[in-house]
């Protein structure tokens, strides 16, 4: 077992679950913050499965996607966070359910 | 070896994953999200993508964790009232969400019947040296697209935590 390694579809399988529990919690959780690092966590099972291909494939395209993935949730991430700000400033709540501002 | 790390990293990383989504506390989230991303950093440190790993550090445990740190001391976020999830959450979630886990994994184990053992060392092209060179040879517009990318989310986070509120 020492120096067997690792069958790749066990990093598959535990990407799977990872983005399963991230969808799981972008559906259930009812504060902004929390769905918005869940959509982080799903974006990270992605690159897990990027990398593990990128190792099945033995190039390096996988990686360059998966550096591409972090760049792009880096910015996701800074206006994400002001959107949630200016919505903080304006309804004093980050409470999903109380933000309909097509309703009212 | 290699597969006692996988399975420490990988358990960590599960069960850290889980937290995020039953934790009230939006920054016990936060925490347990760090937690994730250190241990996948170690995984693709496993998978030979060396600099994935560190950019995995800096970029996510370090910085965009740290922003969304700051937002939650900043914002006061206490415990998330609980309010019943919509009909359609609640009914249809969980079996939409076990389908999903099984329809994925059913694809991994048939697209990958004969198991490719990972085994640290074999593939050696994850360097800074090999990616900074696919970066600016073959994806160079890509690269040059994302920094205008970078630029334009930033102006526009700026802008957007500039305005007044509206009364």
């Amino acid at each position: 077992m020492s120096a067997a390694g690792v069958p790749l579809s066990w990093y598959l399988v535990l990407a799977a679950l990872l983005f399963t529990l991230g969808a799981a919690g972008f559906i259930f959780r009812r504060n902004i913050i929390t769905m918005f690092m869940c959509i982080e966590l799903m974006l990270n099972a992605v690159n897990l499965t990027f990398v593990a291909l990128a190792y099945h494939l033995r190039q390096v395209d996988g990686l360059v996607l998966a550096f591409f993935v972090m760049v792009v949730a880096a910015a996701e991430a800074a206006v994400g966070l002001a959107i949630i700000l200016t919505v903080f400033r304006n309804r004093a709540s980050v409470q999903i359910d109380e933000v309909q501002a097509l309703k009212d | 070896m290699d597969a006692l790390l996988f399975l420490i990293f990988a358990s960590i990383a599960a069960v850290c994953g889980l937290n995020v989504v039953i934790q009230r506390q939006p920054i016990a989230s936060a925490l347990s999200l760090i937690g994730v991303m250190g241990s996948l950093a170690v995984l693709y440190l496993l998978l030979g993508a060396q600099f994935i790993a560190a950019a995995q550090v800096i970029v996510y445990a370090g910085a965009v964790m740290v922003l969304f740190v700051m937002v939650i001391m900043l914002l006061n976020a206490g415990a998330e009232r609980p309010t019943g999830a919509s009909l359609v959450a609640s009914t249809l979630g969980v079996p939409l969400l076990a389908g999903l886990f099984a329809a994925l994994a059913y694809v991994i184990f048939a697209g990958f019947p004969e198991p490719e053992l990972v085994r640290f060392g074999q593939f050696r092209q994850g360097g800074a040296a090999e990616l900074g060179y696919a970066l600016f040879t073959r994806y160079l517009l890509v690269f040059e697209l994302t920094s205008v990318l970078v630029l334009i989310a930033i102006a526009g986070a700026v802008v957007l935590a500039w305005r007044e509120v509206k009364r």
